[in-house]
């Protein structure tokens, strides 16, 4: 893991490691699910037999799904969010947007970076949301298809537009109509992620990538290959490729696009399906192209020259992490102001400078270029009209549907 | 407990002699295994009984679950994953195999002519777990990397020519084929073989070797007759201590490998966290135990080691 190594890079490149090893969301999570796993397989079987066995209440939490609102009282807000995926000042202890939020509305938040997967996190919350019991968070982010599936179930709060006045000027029009919450009633975007094709220059030598097809169909490239293990990035840029919209494709088009990647598994084009791990295989060159995060991208982007992307012809996916206010949460108006706050484009700049991804809110350009005149100008952070245009998403899925596809996809990946 | 003090007190009173005290000892080993006992009930048996009970419900995660005593799941698991559940025990047991290949003679070393590096060999040995297990798995990526000198060498000298051919490979890499992940297993265990297998060796009285060469034995025999038996026990706990986790681990597998090395602990793994199926992630984990309790049981008894366990 070359990125490791701080005497062989010069001084720029430190700086942009460190940004990069800081930047969690992007350099740990989803790499988490192999974390957990540290702790042994036997814990699988046992977290599995406990959160099973509570036999848990179908969908709806019993008893009404909002708690006393003691906002008013109590100046405090718990919010649950993914490893470094916020703003940190220089001494790391401290994130700035925070404190100005604390100084500007008296509303002091304890923050926590405890999600580092989405499956992992809703396995952690499912019983007390099931039970219909407070979490103990105010405000959690989950990545756009879990919060299509907590909405479903009923676990979550409608916010208050009246106390969402930037948010509701402000979202970027890409992410106002999703299928799964139509006008954002009880979700908005922290980040969006955009899924694009990714490659190194060098192992590539000359060969030429322009598409998920060139990542399945060039012989060249055999075995150096990788696509993402989230179901919905993989496929929906396949099924972009293949000319079908992510927004409203049907069964029959879910299966051909599996029988494309599949055929590429069965004759070795593909390598591995990975989840951030990808990364160091692509510095390297082990990997000569890839699906890939943007996120990571543009870090790695910092860090080697050989590393750069394409957006297919046929359009990217971006998919978004999501603000949300889980049932029986104490302090659902603190939560609503800190979402609001994170929509003036002044914070939501100082955060984008931060983090790297793509951000929702519309008017950030000018406050970020001058923080960041580089970041301004990405097209991944700040997406102008014609990148929106080609950016796609995945339709929400049934739970039936839900099943269905992680199992077909899970075949194809292996197990 | 409050019948042992009842229990206790009577005889007490006609007895002075020393019955009384004499009872209290025997009942003392069972207090001191209350912790222990309790410990195993929350944290063994509970969860045994949940998952069990899991294996045999269906349901929905919006409809809920119900048991129903629906035994099928397990038939069902079974014949869909058996490829990966034999896998797991090819993978592990070859990584057993490699470790005691290439641990015995380590621990011979250490035990009988490390002298005083004897400490600091054993430190050598379990210096790595000082680091995080995913991190040491990801070193492997790097150790193992196409274009790396390891995986230079091989080409080199056409081995990879050789392990392709018996599908260990694939073309001129190593990485993402079914040696990556034995080769991570191997690593990732090797202390849990050297260890046991040191502390028996260590044992053996070093006047034996000499009785064996003193009666014309020649070093090996006096290896085969004398200290190989001997160190038997370290043998099997050490295997077993190798196979067991290897063949429920599932990072290697998910680092190391690709779709075609995905090992049992993967497939558990998916069906809990992705698909949500917990009744078959359940009934997999079930199978495996008793899988490998099987395999164990066979083992120890052909082994003749009954006393170990």
């Amino acid at each position: 893991m070359e990125q490791y190594e701080p005497d062989r890079l010069t001084p720029a490149q430190t700086a942009a490691m460190r940004r990069s090893l800081r930047n969690g969301r992007a350099a740990m999570t989803r790499r988490s699910l192999l974390r957990a796993s540290a702790g042994g397989a036997l814990a699988v079987g046992g977290i599995g037999a406990l959160s099973g066995c509570g036999i848990p209440a179908a969908g709806k939490t019993q008893g009404g799904t909002s708690a006393e609102d003691h906002s008013a009282t109590e100046k405090t807000l718990n919010f649950s969010n993914w490893t470094e995926y916020i703003d940190l000042d220089d001494s790391g202890k401290h994130h700035p947007t925070l404190e100005t939020f604390r100084r500007r509305t008296g509303i002091s938040v304890k923050y926590t970076e405890d999600i580092n997967d989405n499956n992992e996190f809703f396995a952690k919350i499912k019983p007390q949301l099931a039970a219909g019991q407070d979490t103990g968070r105010d405000l959690v982010v989950l990545t756009d298809w879990l919060a299509a599936r907590v909405i479903r179930l009923g676990w979550v709060q409608k916010l208050d537009p009246s106390n969402l006045p930037h948010a509701y000027t402000n979202l970027s029009p890409q992410f106002r109509n999703p299928d799964w919450d139509p006008g954002r009633a009880y979700s908005y975007p922290w980040q969006g992620i955009p899924t694009i094709v990714a490659f190194n220059k060098k192992a590539l030598d000359g060969i030429e990538v322009k598409s998920v097809s060139d990542l399945l169909d060039n012989p060249k490239l055999k075995g150096r290959v990788s696509f993402l293990s989230e179901m919905r990035d993989t496929m929906g840029m396949t099924l972009l490729d293949m000319g079908k919209d992510p927004a409203k494709f049907t069964d029959d088009d879910f299966d051909a696009a599996i029988a494309r990647l599949q055929k590429a598994v069965d004759n070795g084009q593909i390598r591995r399906f990975t989840g951030n791990d990808y990364t160091s295989d692509l510095t390297k060159g082990d990997i000569a192209a890839c699906v890939a995060w943007a996120g990571d991208i543009v870090q790695l982007k910092n860090d080697s020259p050989d590393v750069d992307f394409v957006i297919p012809d046929s359009g990217y996916m971006t998919s978004t992490d999501n603000m949300l206010v889980p049932n029986k949460a104490r302090h659902k108006t603190n939560a609503e102001r800190l979402i609001d706050f994170y929509y003036e484009p002044e914070q939501a700049a100082a955060l984008a400078a931060y983090i790297n991804y793509a951000t929702p809110v519309e008017g950030v350009k000018p406050y970020l270029a001058k923080i960041d005149e580089d970041a301004a100008n990405n097209p991944l952070i700040v997406p102008d009209k014609a990148m929106q245009a080609r950016s796609h998403s995945f339709r929400a899925l049934s739970q039936k549907e839900e099943t269905a596809y992680e199992e077909k996809f899970a075949k194809l990946t292996g197990a | 407990m409050a019948t042992v003090t009842e229990a206790e007190a009577p005889p007490l009173a006609p007895q002075p002699a020393p019955k009384p005290p004499k009872k209290r000892g025997r009942l003392v080993p069972y207090w001191l295994l209350l912790p222990g006992l309790l410990w195993l009930v929350v944290f063994f048996a509970l969860p045994m009984i949940y998952q069990g009970s899991t294996s045999v419900q269906t349901g929905s995660l919006e409809e809920g679950y119900k048991v129903t005593w629906h035994f099928a799941t397990y038939w069902d698991a079974l014949s869909e994953y058996w490829p990966q559940f034999l896998r797991s025990v090819f993978y592990a047991g070859a990584a057993t195999v490699l470790c005691l290949v290439l641990g015995y003679p380590l621990a011979y070393l250490i035990a009988f002519r490390a002298g005083r590096w004897r400490n600091l060999i054993m430190i050598l040995v379990i210096a790595p777990f000082f680091t995080s297990f995913l991190i040491r798995t990801l070193a492997w990526k790097t150790i193992l990397a196409d274009g790396g000198p390891v995986v230079g060498a091989l080409n080199t000298l056409h081995v990879l020519d050789v392990t392709s051919w018996l599908g260990w490979t694939a073309g001129d890499r190593v990485l993402a084929t079914p040696l990556a992940v034995v080769c991570g297993l191997t690593y990732n265990f090797l202390p849990f073989m050297i260890l046991p297998l040191y502390t028996s060796l260590e044992r053996i009285d070093g006047r034996l070797h000499e009785a064996a060469g003193d009666l014309y034995a020649k070093p090996i025999t006096t290896f085969r007759k004398v200290t190989f038996p001997l160190s038997m026990p370290g043998v099997v706990s050490g295997t077993l201590l190798t196979f067991i986790p290897a063949a429920g681990d599932y990072v290697n597998a998910e680092l190391l490998g690709s779709t075609d090395t995905r090992m049992i602990g993967n497939v558990i793994q998916t069906q809990f966290l992705r698909i949500l199926d917990y009744p078959t992630a359940a009934a997999l984990s079930f199978i495996l135990m008793a899988a490998i309790l099987a395999m164990v049981t066979f083992y120890i008894r052909r082994s003749g080691t009954e006393d170990l366990v």
